[in-house]
């Protein structure tokens, strides 16, 4: 049984449809990273299988459960089995580093502050920051680091899936690359399910275990990260190769 | 055809937001009363929203007892009624000015504040990240503010009672020249319980107002840092109308005949 089972799951805002059908099957254990430009629909399909967006007709299911149909009650104890790094990072900027890294432990699963402080501490440390950083607000910190808390965050509760919305995006080439292993560290220690979605193909090419790629609403290609460069897909190879020309038209307006 | 379009439209717009508002109300209310509560949350809001509005309510108060007073000794003197200040004084402020003026104060400074935080946590995804970490946004951000606000503003209110008719007695024994035990001894003698309970009464429902304002927006905004300042606008204004308009519904069930 896949850990999480899309099945003709459509979106649309107003007259735009984003997702026109998409299906897709992600083995548990397994990296599975979606590849598309902007407004493809890459963020909406990760908010509709966490429930941030209701998505029109189709079928999620994780672990073989509807999350479509569920109540806000049945949601609140399903997303325990979520971590998700957000793209922007997400922290909550009133609150000092370590409590942003134990949230979830705290107010998510009622453990105590002085039970979650050191696992906090412990999931800054797998990220490579050092315990100083903990008593800093979010605010004092640079682009880079503020990816690497989001990221003790979202591994703090030890969750069974784990969702990265753009992990790489803003950051500069070597930093990206330190946020790339640390994914795969933490996913691979995790034994986690991990679906993230990336423009970034040196991103996906590291974290990948399976690529998939959404064009317009729909996935147009999918397999193992390893086929690629060889996919015989013309969609596939415009935009890993970074072309103007191709099936992929960019609506540019001309005066 | 084209006015009916337009009315329709109207309609249809203005059906959309009171049921949106209906949801967010009963979601509002309903988390208030289902646990868990983040007390860590309310205590936090009650400094927030009691507390730091002391002064401005306070200075409010003051100075509109005062002006009140002022105000019936001079249209007093025109039928020789200048010694009723005391008493309009104390039933003007306690009834009427002190919970809606405090109300209007606070709707000011903590309704815009309330949208402009929750606003900028939803379009910057920390209300997503709120869902994600297996937290109610409803919960952990609405019921404290909405519970905070409830329960301060009545306190607020009283507070600005007794300062307003400070204010006046002020005005009208330094000023006015009225006699300092009279003064006290007509406002005592005046004052009902329920004028006061009514005001504080009152003061609740603008508090509960003020926080739902202010989360309703703030939580809906949309459309990056220029969403949020419309956010902040729109809870202002629409506190302040609410305010306003309840204003006259509970004092006709308090008072009408």
């Amino acid at each position: 049984m896949p850990k999480i089972a899309l099945e003709d799951v459509t979106k649309s805002f107003g007259s735009k449809k984003v997702l026109r059908g998409i299906t897709m099957k992600i083995p548990a254990g397994k990296s599975v990273v979606v590849i598309g430009g902007s407004g493809t629909g890459k963020s909406v399909l990760l908010k509709c299988i966490l429930g941030l967006l209701k998505p029109d007709s189709g079928s999620i299911k994780i672990d073989g459960v509807e999350v479509t149909t569920l109540h806000p009650w049945q949601r609140e104890s399903m997303m325990r089995k979520f971590g998700m790094l957000f793209q922007g990072g997400a922290l909550f900027d009133s609150l000092p580093v370590w409590e942003n890294v134990a949230f979830g432990l705290v107010q998510g699963k009622r453990t105590s502050r002085r039970k979650a402080q050191p696992i906090a501490y412990d999931a800054l440390a797998k990220v490579g920051l050092s315990e100083d950083v903990g008593l800093l607000s979010p605010a004092e910190l640079s682009g880079g680091m503020q990816k690497r808390v989001a990221l003790a965050r979202a591994i703090a509760s030890q969750p069974e899936i784990i969702f990265f919305d753009e992990p790489t995006t803003g950051l500069d080439p070597i930093t990206a690359d330190v946020i790339n292993d640390l994914i795969v560290e933490s996913v691979h220690n995790l034994g986690a399910t991990a679906l993230s979605i990336t423009h970034d193909m040196a991103s996906a090419r590291k974290i990948a275990d399976i690529i998939a790629m959404i064009y317009d609403g729909k996935i147009v290609w999918q397999g193992p990260a390893s086929d690629i460069d060889h996919s015989g897909n013309e969609y596939v190879d415009q935009f890993i190769h970074g072309r103007a020309q191709g099936p992929i038209k960019l609506e540019v307006k001309r005066s | 055809m084209l006015g009916l379009a337009s009315v329709g439209r109207f309609a249809l717009v203005f059906s959309a937001i009171v049921g949106k508002l209906s949801k967010f109300f009963v979601q509002s209310v309903l988390s208030c009363l289902v646990p868990p509560y983040f007390l860590g949350q309310l205590g936090r809001q009650l400094w927030r929203i009691g507390y730091n509005s002391l002064p401005v309510v306070g200075l409010t108060a003051l100075f509109t007892g005062s002006a009140l007073a002022l105000q019936i000794y001079i249209g007093g003197s025109r039928f020789n009624a200048e010694g009723i200040v005391a008493n309009i004084v104390a039933i003007g402020i306690t009834r009427e000015l002190g919970p809606v003026l405090a109300g209007l104060m606070v709707a000011g400074r903590v309704s815009a504040a309330i949208a402009a935080e929750i606003g900028t946590m939803r379009v910057t995804e920390q209300i997503d990240a709120l869902v994600t970490l297996s937290t109610s946004p409803f919960k952990y951000l609405v019921a404290p503010r909405l519970l905070a606000a409830t329960i301060c503003l009545p306190l607020l209110v009283g507070i600005a009672d007794t300062i307003g008719i400070l204010g006046g007695y002020l005005v009208g024994t330094r000023s006015l020249g009225f006699n300092s035990a009279v003064y006290l001894k007509n406002t005592m003698d005046f004052i009902e319980m329920g004028d006061v309970t009514s005001g504080l009464i009152k003061a609740a429902v603008f508090g509960f107002i003020i926080a739902l304002m202010g989360c309703y927006h703030g939580y809906h905004s949309a459309g990056g840092a220029q969403g949020v300042g419309r956010a902040t606008t729109n809870a202002v204004v629409s506190a302040s109308v609410l305010i306003l308009a309840s204003n006259y519904f509970l004092t006709s069930i308090f008072f009408g005949e």
